[in-house]
């Protein structure tokens, strides 16, 4: 059944992008959502076989690399971990698909649209079907090439342009981590196949490496590489430059690629990889101060951005900072349960984005948005439930997964626990703030777009509507129907061998006994967030204003993203394009080629001369004579020297 | 057949150009043109096609040489006709084969000048390719070797681009300094062992301090054929300059002879000297993708572009050898297999565009997409491959070869990995501006998509892009045994004599 759903996505692509001229666009669209609806239905049976009943199971398709002792199959391997993001990610990607139908209607370039986003759903899943990293290092480079096709999808445009290249270089960067991690994986453990290494890292959890002569605790040095891949994919502080960017594609994209499904993968990586991590306590601080500086660092950015899309981006930024730390502090089964609550309510409010995108002509700054939400009230509503569920107000499901990680890095009772337990609550309060602040911007206020926009401001069609019902449904009920077992008292049985936990870490049981203030503070801070969103935009619109004047520099500081953008350029981009203009003028041209061939110039110039000559006569005379030459001369050789 | 299989490869080519030059006579040029085009692509159609046999009688598992033919040429000097192929050679010999082909049919209208001749030139050019990966006496080797030289210093000097004679003759400046060389060492070697039998050179153990000054030898006849950094200048201007599938032949076989050498000759005959400089190799490589990637960077011309594009894929190959382990080795091997394929499309896929506009210079395109969604698609799925994406070729050589790398050294594989994100930049650069953008330039908007015959030159090589990168076991099952009794003897032999890498206190493990 599995080889359904993994490979029924890719079928749809190559129908839609090789034949999509023959089948048309409406072909290519029932060829692709349909099989993708068909692949959603049968990961929900596979869940229901494998995390609720039990039968973990993976199976070998054939060899695919080997090479000595370095051997790896195709397989697809299913336990609990897989059998959710298989959910996620084909019901989320189906309902993409069928957005994708209304809002793409008007592009002139559909059937390649379709295959694209099945061609990235086909990776996503043998990135979480893989049994070895290899393979897992397969999708994730293949949801990178998905990524950078769709966020360049509009090639006409250069920022677009642009931006699907700084993803696809950004995430390189990354993955060099990410391969080196693989190789220190198969040196250490001699296989690259979970099943053989999990069972190895207790055992292993006292070797030494010797990496760039630097000797240290294998595991730990490991497990950094492998978090260094994390980090690009996951668009962690200082990797994340290339995802506001990313923006540039199609609304469905930035929903399905960009918030919900692939940004994920640095999250599933890493719980995938538990079992290791446990023995590699340092690595786990390291991932927890990342996720936690990214929480806050990137919800700072979203209160000031005014593109719609961007703002959301910083929300994503963010929240994946949460479930990072939540691995951080060990609370895996917490960093999952965040993963499918947020991939359910960011879609959604993508999708309403895209639907208010969509009724405003394609316009994207709030500043030129306002006093909409009578003419459009369904999409308003079904924003203020993605809201609620991204603020973390009860019962939406951000509530249960967001609450938990907090409680779960307050008890953790250690520095970096603590760290990220207030940057998480400060976050929680940017985050409440600067939802509240896209609702009424977007929805409220006078209307700031021009007459001839507002006329045509409307509600979307039912392609659209109907994905956003079934992801709000997930944004109200995924929370407390999967809290107990993601995290709550059947989460031993649930998740089976599929993530592990050291007994001492397990801060997921801790985080039920922690004091009340606990639970309280972060829900007290969100519910300051939005009030506070409603005096600065509601009641007294000429605050946020005057506050700006107030902190002019730190404004403007932010605003600007922390300037990575130019630090980065200024770094490495402008440098290499000099340096290779420099190696290739002076180290080519003025030193190599002058001291070597060109220094004997006048030599050649000579027989230059003489060679334009051979235009002139048959080619074949020559080349004979040469032969000739050649053999006669080694002949020559061998025959005077032979008796020497 | 099976008896003298290598040598009706081998020389079938040369008997069509023979053919070409007996038979294909008329007062009529276009007719002379044209029958001299068909009688090199049935001759290459179906030297492909024997070569085949090649590869379904190829016994797996076995290190030994296969299909061995020997013949006495100068007995008074034991020297042999002697061919054989074994995991490591075959495939470079399929490789061959097939690219041959498709130079004839890429140059099918583009070449419109001295038509007989270049087709003569080309079949010569296999004969010499295939002869040299067969041959197991090092006479014949060297002939072959610097056999290569000669047809392809002729298509380059004859039917290039504007600057060709200085292209050609540069060519054969850099060849023939390191070329000297090698064949004094060859000389020294015959007179030391008393053989020029390869097979037997290869159990032969040369002294120690004999084995250095060999392996300087060699290696400076084998880095510029690679080419490594700093011999690599010829190469850009030799692509530049050379029509499309003079291109083709040169980076998907000729760059692969230097490699070859040093699987043949300096790893199994001079172990002890392949470690002792293998640090040197390691640095030069490493300059080799990192520079030479900054340099790609930099380029205005397509070919150029790719040019340094290939000088960096092989920087990695040559990483792989002399890490010295199976994956090293085999990924090496590997590399030099997918490069074989996807540079040779590449620069068939800056023909495509060159044809039709007579230029390649980078900023002259933007938008071909809009008019060439075939060329755009075919053009993305060998540039993936040039950057390294799973699932193609590419992929399993450059990731071997780390592994192996890693092995060996950590910093190798550390800084080589840097190749990564250096070779997406600047591919994904190219990409963008000439297949995406805004279609704004009148002359690109009356561009016509691939045409049939373009379709069926980039089918064959595309299916086995993915195919090596998907099922590579086809391919490593063949180098397998070959290239495990290469790194064993040369473990055996390092073991045995004690030796050391140069500086090896300083660059540790």
């Amino acid at each position: 059944m599995e080889n359904y759903i993994v490979f029924l996505p890719l079928l749809g692509a190559f129908i839609a992008g090789l034949f999509g001229r023959f089948i048309g666009d409406r072909g290519a669209q029932v060829v692709t959502t349909g099989l993708l609806l068909v692949s959603a239905f049968l990961s929900i049976l596979v869940f229901k076989d494998v995390a609720l009943d039990g039968n973990s199971r993976s199976t070998d398709l054939f060899t695919w690399i080997n090479s000595g002792d370095f051997i790896l199959s195709w397989a697809l391997n299913i336990d609990t971990l897989t059998a959710v993001m298989l959910i996620v990610v084909t019901v989320v990607s189906s309902m993409v698909h069928l957005y994708s139908v209304g809002y793409m209607s008007e592009d002139k370039s559909i059937s390649r649209f379709f295959s694209y986003l099945s061609l990235f759903t086909f990776f996503m899943l043998m990135l979480v079907t893989s049994s070895n990293l290899v393979q897992m290092f397969f999708g994730w480079e293949g949801v990178g090439l998905a990524s950078y096709l769709l966020i360049g999808f509009w090639y006409e445009k250069q920022s677009a342009c642009a931006a699907a290249m700084k993803a696809f270089l950004v995430n390189r960067v990354a993955d060099i981590g990410f391969a080196l991690g693989i190789m220190g994986v198969y040196v250490l453990f001699g296989t690259v196949d979970f099943a053989a290494i999990f069972p190895q890292a207790e055992a292993l959890s006292t070797a030494q490496i010797t990496f760039l002569n630097f000797e240290g605790h294998a595991l730990t040095i490991i497990c950094l590489l492998l978090f260094i891949g994390a980090m690009g994919k996951s668009a962690q502080l200082g990797l994340h430059t290339w995802l506001p960017d990313a923006m540039e594609g199609p609304t469905p994209v930035s929903a399905l690629i960009h918030a919900a499904t692939m940004v994920t993968a640095g999250v599933f990586m890493l719980c995938r990889f538990s079992p290791v991590f446990e023995y590699a306590p340092f690595a786990l601080e390291v991932v927890t101060y990342v996720g936690a500086a990214t929480a806050f660092f990137a919800a700072t950015i979203g209160l000031t951005q005014f593109d719609i899309k961007r703002v959301i981006a910083y929300s994503t930024c963010s929240q994946l900072g949460y479930m990072f730390f939540a691995i951080g502090v060990s609370a895996y089964g917490g960093a999952i349960f965040h993963l499918m609550t947020h991939a359910f309510f960011k879609a959604l409010l993508f999708l309403g984005a895209g639907s208010v995108i969509h009724a405003m002509h394609h316009e994207q700054d709030m500043r030129k948005m306002g006093g909409i939400w009578k003419m459009i009230p369904a999409t308003y509503l079904l924003m203020w439930v993605g809201s609620i569920a991204l603020a973390g107000l009860p019962p939406f499901a951000g509530f249960f997964s967001k609450d938990l990680i907090l409680e779960a890095a307050y008890a953790a009772h250690s520095t970096q626990g603590t760290f990220a337990f207030w940057a998480g609550t400060a976050a929680a309060f940017m985050t409440a703030f600067y939802s509240w602040r896209l609702l009424i911007m977007t929805f409220h206020g006078n209307p700031r777009a021009d007459e001839h926009t507002m006329k045509g401001v409307h509600e979307s069609p039912m392609t659209m509507m109907i994905p956003l019902l079934v992801l709000a449904f997930g944004a109200v009920f995924a929370g407390w129907l999967g809290y107990s077992y993601f995290v709550g008292d059947m989460r031993a049985e649930f998740w089976g061998e599929a993530i592990f936990v050291l007994e001492a870490n397990d801060t997921v049981e801790a985080a039920h006994h922690v004091p009340t203030w606990v639970k309280l503070v972060p829900l007290i801070a969100a519910i300051s967030g939005i009030v506070l969103a409603y005096v600065f935009y509601m009641f007294a619109p000429g605050l946020p204003a005057a506050f700006v004047r107030l902190v002019k520099p730190v404004h403007t500081f932010v605003y600007n993203k922390w300037m990575f953008d130019e630090l980065y350029d200024f770094l490495f981009v402008q440098p290499a394009r000099k340096l290779g203009r420099f190696l290739w003028k002076s180290g080519d041209g003025a030193v190599i080629d002058a001291y070597g061939p060109d220094g004997i110039s006048a030599l050649t110039r000579r027989l230059a001369g003489r060679a334009s000559r051979l235009q002139s006569g048959y080619v074949y005379h020559y080349a004979f004579a040469m032969l000739i030459g050649v053999v006669a001369l080694i002949t020559w050789y061998i025959v005077t020297n032979a008796g020497v | 057949m099976q008896d003298h299989l290598l040598s009706i490869v081998t020389f079938a080519p040369l008997f069509g150009a023979l053919a070409i030059i007996l038979l294909v006579r008329s007062e009529n040029e276009e007719a002379v043109a044209k029958n001299s085009r068909w009688v090199a692509l049935w001759v290459s159609g179906v030297t492909f096609l024997v070569s085949l046999f090649l590869w379904t009688g190829f016994e797996q598992g076995t290190a030994d040489f296969q299909f061995v033919e020997q013949v006495e040429w100068m007995p008074s000097l034991g020297l042999t006709y002697h061919m054989g192929v074994d995991g490591i050679s075959v495939l470079f010999v399929l490789l061959s084969t097939l690219l041959t082909p498709i130079c004839i049919i890429s140059s099918w209208g583009a070449v419109k000048k001295r038509v007989k001749e270049y087709m003569i030139a080309f079949l010569i050019l296999e004969t010499m390719m295939i002869g040299m990966f067969c041959a197991l006496d090092i006479v014949v080797f060297y002939v072959f070797f610097e056999g290569v030289l000669i047809p392809m210093f002729l298509i380059i000097g004859i039917w290039g681009g504007e600057r060709r004679v200085y292209a050609a003759f540069k060519l054969f400046l850099y060849t023939l300094a390191g070329s000297v060389l090698m064949l004094v060492a060859i000389l020294a070697m015959y007179f030391e062992s008393g053989t020029a039998n390869i097979v037997e050179l290869l159990a032969y153990s040369f002294p120690v301090e004999m084995q250095k000054w060999l392996w300087v030898a060699f290696f400076a006849s084998f880095a510029v054929k690679v080419p490594m950094w700093p011999v690599h200048t010829w190469l850009p201007d030799a692509h530049v300059e050379a029509p499309t599938a003079g291109s083709v032949i040169l980076a998907g076989v000729l760059l692969k002879m230097g490699a070859y050498g040093f699987l043949r000759f300096s790893m199994p005959m001079m172990p002890d000297a392949s470690l002792y400089f293998s640090p040197l190799v390691y640095a030069l490589s490493i300059v080799a993708v990192i520079y030479t990637s900054l340099v790609a960077l930099a380029q205005e011309d397509m070919k150029k572009l790719i040019a340094y594009s290939s000088v960096a894929h092989m920087g990695y190959v040559t990483i792989g050898i002399f890490a010295a382990n199976q994956q090293g080795v085999e990924g090496a091997i590997y590399q030099m297999l997918s490069h074989g394929v996807v540079s040779a499309a590449l620069f068939l896929c800056v023909g495509v565009v060159y044809d039709r506009l007579h230029t390649r210079e980078i900023n002259r395109y933007g938008g071909v997409v809009e008019k060439m969604p075939n060329y755009a698609l075919v053009f993305m799925v060998f540039m993936l491959a040039s950057v390294g994406l799973p699932g193609t070729g590419g992929f399993v050589g450059e990731f071997l070869v780390l592994v192996g790398a890693f092995k060996a050294n950590t910093w190798v594989a550390a800084l080589a990995a840097t190749g990564m994100v250096l070779g997406a930049a600047y591919m994904l650069w190219l990409y963008r501006k000439v297949v995406f953008g805004k279609l704004e330039k009148d002359d690109l908007k009356s561009l016509l998509d691939l045409d049939l015959r373009e379709k069926a030159i980039f089918l064959p090589l595309l299916l086995i892009t993915l195919w090596m990168g998907i099922y590579p076991p086809s391919f490593l099952n063949i180098m397998s045994a070959s290239v495990s009794n290469l790194v064993n003897n040369y473990e055996a032999a390092i073991t045995a004599s004690n030796a050391a890498p140069m500086f090896a206190q300083v660059f540790g493990q």
